[in-house]
């Protein structure tokens, strides 16, 4: 057995992320690297959530159609999953609530035995699926002790209770792996913009990145990052300019509609050179579409938000490692050469959660622009031959330091004559031109697969987990550039080679990475599709990439 | 910017007799008092928006964001939370802080960020060429609105004070000694100082005439402290009819700023590597 797949489903307040992050915790405990996918309606109490937790020797990316076991809170989690149930499947479930043949436990019961909330029930359930795979009793005890922080004691009762009601049906081989950490692309994101130095975060609440927000400001409380919600993501975006005024390196977060409300803000950060990081976390769309549902359509959007012409760096991770590099980087990246950076992620990479190895030894230092000179005499966009000014920040002794968002001179007053308005066009595009020669350094394709097959798939974000593996198993190599702008084309073009079919796989109707890549004389052959909320499953993109003519 | 003076050598492009002349000077004079009293230059910085006023960011020879349409207010509450031994000073007009950004003075207002700022208050669109705008009375004839507006004006004091400002004033154009006190006075308010502006423009909407009839200096018998007395002060004229126009420091009072409610005690920071991996390990 080199992988295992579990779902848990009950109703939304039962505690099913949590759970599913306790199964994905045991497997770690096992030496199995997991990935977990947290499915759930917009709303607070009530609903089918789901989580489907894969674990496998290797680093997955992706989970697939069927499941070896599934833990069912209600009824609801058996019918709406039938497709997923095999012979093989093992059903361990709640006999109050549900009607099924496998493991039943009289969970109500037991949680009333032990005077424990309902909430509870879940731990329950756990306990029974442990003994079923053939988990020991100690993995459980330990990974209830390290993850849960109230009401332990009753946890592991009523875990205990699950696990001695159930009966082995398999016994999941123990490797000796040490356990890695598990992390949310969220988390890996905050991480890696804490790694870039990141001194201030600002966001407003929305799905998938508000979990980053969460995240941040638990991390704020005990140090010295400052974490702020404001009215709106108008003042999001402003207040992180003001703090980029004062030298402070800050992020915001946010999804596609509240990124609409960025974009004057982010236009102005390309005029005041300004820095700001933009976490950029997709979802369905248009408008409010589906909140908690994924999506890979605003990458035009990313590419080209903001009125005017402004170098801009746009990264697109597909796994928790590469949001921590990539965020790094991006904090990095937009501080030294003054320019706003988006880092575009979507649901299942945001909210999905991923065994980590710690990327941190390979991550490069980006040399930071030297200060400028203080004194009366310093200019904010002094001209020079990358474009990029040495900055300063007030307060600065006897120094002015003039930032403006309309078209301005060397100190930073306003000016409408032709020549300067030339060159100061001219010191901007120097500048997207300096960000993409530091970025010819940098890792900004990933390759998978086998490198010199005649059919390659191109894909970018967290399709790449997916993409990776269904190119593994029909002989095809992957590319995915990572860096989406400015455009690494020469480098997609060297991964890429001149293999015979080029089908770009992305979840959006219009193909827009196929669009981008079109631009730069990429031609793809073949294309696949998706853009019902769902990421693909593994079964489900070798289907529909045997089908592509 | 040679200039060790707080004006610029850009060039000044106001209307002649524009009453930003006057606010431009009484600011000048303000922030040079400021400057007499010990405090640095380098430690001001004056945020300004978008339209007439905001040439401010222009002439005044200090550390200047010159932000867009609406969002002074954002802009100077993030410097001032970064920094809070700078002194922040936003100009906004009454499009800016009124109408675009209405909702960021609100919540300045209500957090009690300790800033400052002035509403350039002229009671039109100037640079956009003679629109009306939040304060401009009922029947306004602007070029959006040549039967003239179907709407009233609000009153900003009334808004501010609701919202929790802990200095609320108003100045006039017509009475720039006046003014230069109450812009001064709230620069040095710890809190959110809000000072509105009846400002003359001179062509679009002159109320030089207006203004000279009805403004008068609240007296000596106006408590600063009395917030009903404060509210009923500021509704004595409603922006719409012709009536006694008062100014001068309507409100004052002291209550914690959102700088120092956010103020952190010193503690153990622990550094940003052994935080990750401390943080890394407790997902493991």
């Amino acid at each position: 057995m080199d992988e295992i797949s579990v779902l848990i489903g009950g109703r939304a307040g039962d505690g099913i992320n949590s759970a599913g992050l306790i199964v994905a915790h045991l497997f770690s405990q096992l030496g199995y690297q997991a990935y977990m996918y947290f499915d759930y309606p917009s709303l607070i109490k009530g609903g089918h959530n789901f989580t489907i937790i894969r674990a496998s020797r290797q680093k997955v990316g992706a989970f697939r159609a069927k499941v070896d076991f599934l833990l069912a809170l209600n009824q609801d989690c058996l019918d709406l999953h039938t497709a997923r149930i095999d012979a093989k499947t093992v059903v361990i479930c709640d006999s109050s609530r549900v009607r099924a043949e496998g493991i039943c436990i009289p969970i109500p019961d037991i949680l009333k035995e032990e005077h424990a909330p309902p909430v509870m029930g879940n731990s329950c359930i756990i306990g029974a699926f442990a003994r079923a795979a053939g988990i020991g009793w100690e993995v459980v005890e330990k990974v209830l002790t390290q993850n849960i922080r109230k009401g332990l004691d009753q946890n592991k009762k009523v875990a205990r209770r699950g696990f001695d009601m159930a009966r082995g049906y398999v016994t999941v081989p123990v490797h000796d792996s040490p356990p890695l950490p598990l992390l949310s692309g969220n988390e890996a994101i905050g991480l890696g913009l804490l790694h870039g130095g990141l001194e201030a975060y600002i966001a407003y609440p929305m799905t998938p990145t508000s979990n980053l927000l969460h995240f941040l400001a638990e991390v704020g409380e005990g140090g010295d990052l400052l974490v702020f919600h404001p009215e709106n993501e108008i003042a999001v975006i402003l207040m992180a300019l003001g703090m980029g005024y004062t030298g402070k390196k800050t992020a915001v977060g946010t999804s596609g509609g509240g990124f609409c409300l960025m974009t004057e803000g982010l236009s102005l950060s390309g005029m005041n050179e300004i820095p700001v990081v933009v976490v950029l976390g997709q979802r369905a769309g248009p408008s409010t579409g589906m909140p908690t549902y994924t999506a890979q359509s605003d990458l035009h959007f990313a590419l080209h938000a903001g009125q005017g012409e402004f170098p801009r760096l746009v990264v697109a991770p597909g796994d928790a490692e590469q949001a921590f590099f990539w965020s790094s980087l991006s904090l990095q990246l937009a501080w030294k050469f003054q320019v706003p950076a988006i880092i575009l992620c979507d649901k299942t990479l945001c909210e999905g959660y991923y065994s980590f190895s710690d990327p941190r030894e390979t991550i490069p230092t980006i040399q930071p622009q030297p200060p400028g000179i203080p004194g009366t005499s310093y200019l904010r966009y002094k001209v020079t031959d990358d474009g990029v000014t040495p900055p300063l920040y007030p307060p600065t002794k006897e120094t002015v330091i003039k930032v403006n968002g309309y078209t301005h001179d060397e100190a930073g007053i306003t000016t409408e004559k032709a020549e300067l308005a030339a060159l100061m066009v001219e010191k901007r595009v120097r500048k997207g031109m300096a960000l993409e020669r530091e970025l010819a350094l940098l890792p900004t394709v990933s390759r998978y697969g086998d490198p010199g097959a005649d059919s390659m798939i191109v894909c970018w974000g967290s399709v790449a987990g997916v993409c990776r593996e269904v190119a593994d198993s029909l002989g095809m190599g992957v590319v995915q550039p990572v860096v989406l702008a400015p455009f690494p084309k020469d480098g997609v073009k060297a991964v890429l080679g001149n293999p015979e079919r080029v089908l770009v796989v992305e979840e959006n109707a219009c193909g827009q990475m196929e669009m981008l890549l079109a631009c730069h004389g990429i031609r793809a052959s073949g294309r696949v599709h998706k853009y019902d909320g769902r990421p693909f499953t593994v079964e489900e993109l070798k289907e529909r990439i045997a089908g592509v003519p | 910017m040679t200039d060790r003076g707080l004006i610029t050598d850009a060039q000044n492009t106001w209307c002649p007799g524009c009453g930003n002349f006057v606010i431009q000077f009484a600011l000048r004079d303000a922030i040079q008092s400021v400057i007499d009293s010990g405090i640095e230059r380098e430690r001001i910085v004056l945020v300004t928006g978008i339209g007439c006023h905001a040439k401010m960011a222009d002439y005044l020879n200090v550390n200047s964001f010159y932000s867009i349409h609406g969002r002074t207010v954002p802009v100077a509450t993030a410097i001032k939370m970064a920094r809070p031994d700078l002194t922040v000073i936003c100009c906004a007009g009454d499009g800016d802080a009124y109408a675009e950004g209405l909702d960021h003075l609100v919540f300045a207002a209500k957090r009690n960020s300790d800033i400052t700022v002035i509403v350039h208050n002229n009671r039109v669109y100037g640079l956009t060429t003679g629109q009306y705008t939040p304060t401009s009375p009922l029947g306004f004839r602007g070029r959006s609105t040549p039967g003239g507006t179907r709407e009233e004006p609000f009153n900003p004091l009334e808004i501010m004070l609701s919202s929790g400002a802990t200095y609320v004033a108003r100045g006039c154009t017509r009475r720039k000694k006046n003014l230069e006190k109450v812009i001064g006075e709230g620069i040095r308010h710890r809190g959110f100082a809000f000072i509105d502006v009846l400002q003359v423009c001179a062509s679009y909407f002159n109320l030089s005439d207006v203004y000279d009839r009805h403004v008068y200096e609240l007296g000596e018998g106006h408590r600063e402290d009395n917030f009903s007395g404060a509210f009923e002060k500021a509704r004595e004229w409603d922006y719409n009819s012709e009536s006694p126009i008062s100014i001068g420091i309507f409100y004052r009072t002291l209550r914690p700023t959102l700088e120092e409610r956010m103020e952190k005690p010193p503690g153990q920071i622990m550094n940003r590597p052994a935080l990750i991996t401390k943080i890394l390990e407790s997902r493991t």
